[in-house]
């Protein structure tokens, strides 16, 4: 490890340089309006982890992200990244250390996505330095880590659901920032997408040292790719740890109200989810009486 | 070295730039456009002028008698229209750009609308029967133009920017208030009496009639002062094409770009207003046939403003020459032009969206 050039992007950064904690929530209280969402809410992020937040519709998980990402003031408490409160550090310098993937992103008509890629070199770039060599290395690569090299010329109209997901990823990823935040970078994709997208995820955070936060809502697959899971209920963090530690039948029930079956998957050694439903006939009677 | 497909490099020393032919390519040859379209609106007139000596006479040469004709009593005119139609349709693109959609426009977030009302109040209150003298009015009219075009804007800033600058409140805020301010117009037109409605009415139209050098200035110096801005804030305006948490994300300062670039619409908008009256249908037309001309994400901006005094210049070359002895105002051509091309936009957009 002595032999790491600094002068390279995130992906080769002096192992000493790295805090061990990226991004820390210190009672953080998050509002739209007078409407708390997140409520005095601890949380640490890691240097190198792939930590998943899950958690019910409107339990503040996407908002917390935001936050995380400066996207938010908070109400109250506050973000470190790196130790510095996050809104102290200019949008910019921000977005040199911070790739963020929104929800639903939009992108104006008819772009390529190898225009769309080399938007995320924006914080590198200024009026008069538009498309440097730094630029195109940084989006060859992107490209390149996402497969995306041989639909670079197309438009994301053309593109598949899945496509496009890893063509938004890549600009995420020619920003070149050490942290990833992924708002459910599997909305709207089938299974195989889902999947496909995730192995990415897992790449670029296995080979590139990326730290990532995301948000999921399959449970399973959120156990199978998190080093860490954060449950979120209500604006709290109800359990946080290894997806193991966190993912019991008695957590989902009490975040999510859904009975469900905890089994481990005998491939991965990772928790895996069946939810019970009114139809299954096993809700009804007492568990221990199942099989 | 790794090649991105369609972002050749343009790069001198500190300075670089994906090379893109058509960003290059179309303004030059709108200026060609618009040049021409200036030349033969400079040699049709009472006399007409071959458009060779008018070429001359343009350049500082030729004959001495074609020169004056044509420098002094002619281009006023053609370049009042072509300063105009540039200062309405960068507004336009700025507009387009923030709101990320087509149809937004100064006509439409009420800016041209305050301008009517400013401009009318004084034709119709302190016109020749209203007590203030002619050459009161005469001041008069731009500048109320350009404060009324303000008024609006600062309503519908200050309506809309609540909690944030987001586009889609803009929009709606704008149209609000445009239909308050045409309101408050008709009814400017009925209290007046038969002359002074009329005057009103034929500013209303958008004319370019009886332009001179006075009436290009403030058009002239609102786009010496401001393209550069706007030329300066096109790297940023290109990133508020996207989403505004993507455009965050980026390290984009959303507010602050926004408003800038909101003041500098209005104030090119105003500036326009004031010189011609509201020319219509150019600051929406323009910068969309730009976008397809230079196939960008959105509307490029110096581009935009020459496609915008181009169109208004030949418009005015139409108005003229095309229906005999009569003169049609330039602003009825380019809404006879831009409505189709409205209505065009609305049923592309419709089909978008259930597709």
């Amino acid at each position: 490890m002595t032999d790491t050039t600094p002068t390279r992007s995130a992906s080769a950064a002096p192992e000493e340089a790295r805090p061990s904690v990226r991004l820390r929530a210190q009672g953080l209280t998050l509002a739209y309006g007078d409407r708390a969402v997140v409520h005095e809410l601890d949380l640490d992020v890691p240097d190198r982890t792939v930590t998943v937040i899950i958690g019910p519709n409107g339990c503040g998980k996407s908002t917390l992200l935001r936050a995380f990402g400066r996207l938010m003031k908070p109400a109250a408490g506050s973000v470190l990244l790196d130790g510095q409160p996050v809104h102290r550090i200019p949008t910019r310098k921000v977005a040199e250390r911070v790739g963020l993937l929104p929800q639903s992103p939009m992108a104006p008509e008819g772009l390529s996505v190898a225009d769309l890629v080399a938007r995320g070199r924006h914080p590198h770039q200024t009026w008069y330095r538009r498309w440097s060599s730094d630029d195109e290395a940084a989006v060859a690569e992107a490209l390149r880590a996402t497969g995306m090299v041989e639909l670079a010329g197309r438009t994301l109209d053309e593109l598949s659901g899945g496509q496009r997901q890893r063509a938004w990823i890549a600009m995420a990823l020619a920003q070149q920032t050490e942290l990833l935040l992924l708002d459910e970078p599997t909305n709207h994709l089938d299974l195989a997408h889902q999947v496909e997208v995730l192995d990415l995820v897992r790449d670029l955070h296995l080979t590139m040292g990326r730290t990532v936060v995301m948000v999921l809502h399959d449970l399973s697959l959120a156990a199978r790719y998190a080093d860490r899971l954060v449950a979120m209920r209500q604006g709290r963090v109800v359990a946080q740890g290894t997806p193991s530690q966190v993912l019991t039948e008695e957590l989902v029930e009490e975040v999510f109200g859904l009975r469900a079956r905890v089994r481990v998957d005998e491939e991965t050694g990772a928790p895996l989810v069946i939810p019970l439903s009114r139809h299954t006939g096993l809700v009804e009677g007492p568990r221990d009486d199942r099989m | 070295m790794s090649v991105v497909p369609g972002r050749a490099a343009l790069r001198v020393g500190p300075v670089s730039a994906p090379w893109r032919p058509r960003t290059v390519l179309v303004p030059l040859v709108t200026l060609g456009v618009l040049f021409l379209g200036v030349v033969v609106n400079c040699g049709r007139g009472d006399i007409d002028i071959p458009f060779g000596q008018v070429a001359l006479a343009l350049f500082g040469g030729g004959d001495e008698a074609d020169r004056l004709v044509v420098t002094e009593l002619r281009l006023p005119r053609s370049a009042t229209g072509a300063l105009v139609g540039a200062s309405l349709a960068l507004a336009g693109a700025i507009i387009q750009g923030l709101g990320r959609n087509p149809l937004a426009s100064p006509d439409i977030l009420g800016i041209t609308a305050g301008s009517g009302v400013g401009a009318v109040t004084v034709i119709v209150f302190g016109g020749a029967y209203g007590g203030v003298g002619g050459a009161v009015a005469d001041v008069g009219v731009p500048v109320a133009a350009a404060a009324g075009g303000l008024l609006a804007a600062v309503a519908v800033y200050l309506l809309a920017v609540r909690r944030d600058l987001s586009g889609y409140r803009v929009l709606l805020v704008g149209v609000g208030v445009n239909a308050v301010l045409t309101s408050v117009l008709s009814w400017l037109l009925l209290k007046a009496d038969i002359v002074d409605a009329g005057r009103a009415l034929l500013w209303l139209n958008g004319s370019l009639n009886g332009a001179s050098w006075d009436t290009a200035r403030p058009p002239l110096w609102a786009l010496v002062a401001l393209l550069p801005v706007a030329l300066a804030l096109s790297f940023p305006f290109g990133a508020l094409a996207f989403d505004d948490d993507t455009a965050r994300g980026l390290g984009v300062r959303m507010n602050a770009t926004r408003a800038v670039l909101l003041l500098t619409a209005v104030l090119l908008t105003a500036a326009a207003t004031a010189a011609a009256g509201p020319v219509a249908f150019v600051a929406l037309a323009s910068p969309q046939l730009a976008v397809r001309l230079v196939r960008a994400g959105s509307p490029p901006l110096l581009a935009s403003a020459l496609v915008g005094a181009a169109v208004t210049v030949w418009a005015d070359v139409l108005g003229r020459t095309a229906f005999g002895s009569v003169e049609l105002p330039v602003g009825i051509l380019t809404a006879a032009l831009g409505a189709p091309y409205l209505l065009y936009l609305l049923v592309r957009s419709g089909r978008a969206r259930t597709s």
